[in-house]
């Protein structure tokens, strides 16, 4: 009985030793693997920061003007006027309820003259 | 243990044979067994104190053990923390109020060496010279060979000249990263945003500081940590602020100016919109300061707020609506407008002569200084002080530029009578022009003060008040007939309503007097007129118009068409509807038929 107690201790001990082993590399392993997403997200919003730089520094008003006067034949665009604001009535909306255009049944064909009004 | 007895029957046995008593050999004994137990007891107490002594000593010893160790040890940034806030930068960005970034870094890379290293210092020096034409071969060769152990030789290279400096190979050559401040947008609000260069470098980094502006205003905030890399957000709008700056300098441009400056203020939350000063720089290679001369001439020199100058007729509002708000007159009251009026060895002229009497509305609307000064003179050099004071003409302006303080206005040391003759028509006190926007604006949003800000808040002023809601719309049906039919009648943009007062000061002279032929010409204005938004102040520097047969030179022909301009182009940018307005038109007339 206690040859088997002793052996049974024994394997756990060597069964904990290995797990413990391998959580200790595992932790180390997604330690590692974190420290460089930490670099790559670090270097990602770096560029991340270069680029809208980069992205201000295309879009300042100036160069968009220039922009804007050698395309002119193209885009045509001028400065905002007061005159381009409109109200939201003078916009032409499809009619929700048009009514389906009844069938045409019993057509009868008539023929006529246009009188000339003096 | 054997336990000693008491009474041992041998010894008492022997004690009674010999007479004695035996009791006193029972006490011995007991004396003896209770010292032993004395000692037993003291050896445990002492056992114990030993153990809780060094249990305390462990304890202690530990935590001094491990402030220790982390007292020495480098910092760590924590392995197994989620990233949350990300600082990218050691210095934060500015945007403007839609968040579109003003200023922002750059990672870029400082150039030194290390002679002492070099391989071919000759051919590095020479090599270096035509890689970077403003240095001078010799004498880096003269530095690279000479007893010097380290130099820098660029602050800031591009990576294209960093490649190159790379193709030369020497080991000599070294590179220091660097964040560089950027300004993408270039001279755009440069005299809002200032600048900023290197404080103290090393070779793994060099501080970024503000050297003007909001950069050195806010200099410790742009540079703390604790924010988390937030940027300051002005209340600058980019898009306007650039429309601003193109029309003003075509308007300097077709007027002859010299200088001019425009500021756009929201009249409630006094959140400057655009402030724009020509002659500008490019914050990105900010020039050196100007070492002889006037600093005025320098395009450092912010004409908003540093400049302060006599702003002429523009004043006449304040002088007009303090005699309303106190009920001394009303648009209707008729005043003397003789010209010249005489003021013991002083004259006082109008530009025209507009007859014996006007109705206060028209001495403002045709801008007549003999009508003023009357007015002026019923109110008092006590309370007129008073009333520019709490319009804040007295102090610099609060806005969070570090030139702000500067901007000191300049008034008569003895406010005499004279001086409020002139000063209720704006000559005799220096503002600038942003004391001038501040003070429009808390007379026209209904009369309380407003102070003037570079940030954005949405808050709208709760300020002391300066004039009542009367005297407030009085003004401003006043200041819409000026642009209707007087001095700014170039003023008017269809579906704005222009409200404004034109300003001609002439220029004082070093010597002490006026020069006949060089003016600030002001136009001072606010749309729309029935319910302000905002205020805008033009004010050009040695104006002068020349279509007409002889040159012009007063602000109805020159600031006004520039102001008319800039709000036509602005106030759709701003996102104000053109509006017919209220009133007038719509009034029905009675007839008798």
């Amino acid at each position: 009985m206690r040859m088997v107690f002793m052996i049974l201790s024994a394997t756990a001990l060597v069964a904990l030793g290995f797990w413990a082993y391998r959580e200790n590399y595992q932790t180390q392993a997604e330690l590692s693997d974190v420290r460089a997403l930490q670099e790559e997200i670090g270097e990602l919003r770096e560029s991340l920061s270069v680029l809208n730089a980069e992205w201000a520094y295309l879009n300042r008003p100036d160069r968009l003007r220039e922009l804007a006067d050698l395309n002119f034949e193209r885009l045509g665009l001028l400065p905002l006027e007061p005159e381009q604001f409109g109200e939201v009535a003078q916009i032409i909306y499809p009619s929700a309820e048009t009514p389906a255009l009844l069938s045409i049944t019993n057509s009868v064909e008539t023929v006529a003259t246009l009188e000339q009004t003096p | 243990m054997i336990r000693t007895p008491l009474r041992p029957l041998a010894r008492i046995l022997d004690a009674r044979a010999k007479g004695e008593n035996p009791d006193a050999i029972e006490r011995e004994n007991l004396r003896q067994r209770h010292e032993e137990m004395r000692d037993a007891a003291r050896q445990k107490a002492e056992g114990r104190l030993l153990m809780l002594g060094l249990a305390f000593l462990v304890g202690f010893g530990a935590v001094g053990f491990r402030m220790g160790v982390l007292a020495s040890t480098e910092p760590a940034e924590p392995k197994t923390a989620p990233s949350g806030i990300a600082i990218v930068a050691q210095r934060a960005d500015i945007t403007d109020r839609e968040g579109r970034i003003l200023a922002t870094n750059l990672v870029t890379h400082a150039l030194y060496a290390q002679p002492k290293q070099m391989i071919d210092p000759v051919g590095a020096a020479q090599k270096l010279a035509l890689i970077f034409p403003d240095l001078d071969a010799e004498k880096l060769k003269k530095d690279f060979t000479g007893a010097k152990k380290f130099l820098w030789i660029k602050k800031k290279i591009s990576p294209e000249q960093m490649q190159l400096v790379h193709e030369i190979g020497d080991p000599g050559l070294l590179f220091g990263p660097r964040e560089m401040r950027l300004y993408p947008n270039g001279p755009l609000a440069a005299h809002i945003l200032g600048g900023s260069t290197f404080g103290r470098e090393g070779v793994a980094s060099a501080e970024v500081i503000g050297t003007a502006g909001v950069e050195k205003t806010y200099d410790g905030w742009l540079r703390d940590p604790a924010n988390g890399g937030a940027p300051l957000q002005l209340s600058i709008d980019l898009s306007v602020q650039s429309t601003v700056e193109e029309v003003l300098y075509g308007g300097m441009k077709l007027m002859n100016a010299k200088g001019a400056t425009a500021i756009l203020m929201d009249v409630k939350t006094g959140e400057v919109v655009a402030l724009a000063s020509l002659p500008d720089f490019d914050p990105n290679t900010r020039p050196a300061p100007l070492t002889k001369g006037q600093a005025a001439d320098s395009p450092l020199f912010n004409r908003a707020v540093q400049g302060v100058y006599e702003l002429g007729s523009t004043f006449k509002l304040f002088a007009v609506a303090q005699a309303l708000d106190l009920g001394l007159v009303t648009p209707d009251t008729m005043v003397d407008t003789k010209s010249p009026m005489v003021w013991g060895k002083y004259r006082i002229h109008d530009f025209h002569n507009y007859g014996a009497q006007l109705p206060v509305m028209d001495v403002i609307v045709k801008s007549s200084n003999v009508g003023t000064a009357h007015i002026a003179g019923l109110i008092g050099p006590e309370r007129q002080q008073q009333f520019l004071e709490s319009l804040g003409f007295f102090e610099p302006t609060a806005i969070e530029l570090v030139e702000g303080p500067t901007g000191k206005p300049q008034r008569p040391k003895k406010w005499s009578e004279i001086s409020m003759l002139t000063i209720s028509y704006g000559h005799g006190i220096s503002a600038s022009p942003l004391h001038l926007a501040s003070a429009y604006a808390s007379i026209v949003n209904g009369g309380t003060r407003v102070i003037p800000t570079i940030l954005k808040t949405d808050k709208v002023q709760q300020g002391a008040r300066v004039v009542s809601e009367e005297t407030s719309a009085i003004a401003r049906t006043m200041l819409r007939q000026v642009v209707v039919r007087g001095t700014a009648s170039f003023g008017d943009v269809p579906g704005y309503s222009v409200a404004g007062k034109t300003g001609t000061a002439d220029k004082p002279t070093p010597q002490g007097g006026y020069y006949k032929d060089k003016v600030i010409a002001t136009f001072a204005s606010f749309f729309p007129s029935y319910d302000p938004k905002y205020v805008l102040i033009v004010t050009l520097d040695e104006p002068v118009e020349t279509s007409g047969d002889e040159p012009r030179r007063t602000a109805g022909w020159t600031s006004v068409p520039v102001a008319a301009e800039i709000i036509r182009r602005i106030a759709p940018l701003l996102g104000l509807r053109p509006e017919v307005e209220p009133g007038t038109e719509a009034a029905v007339t009675l007839v008798n038929n």
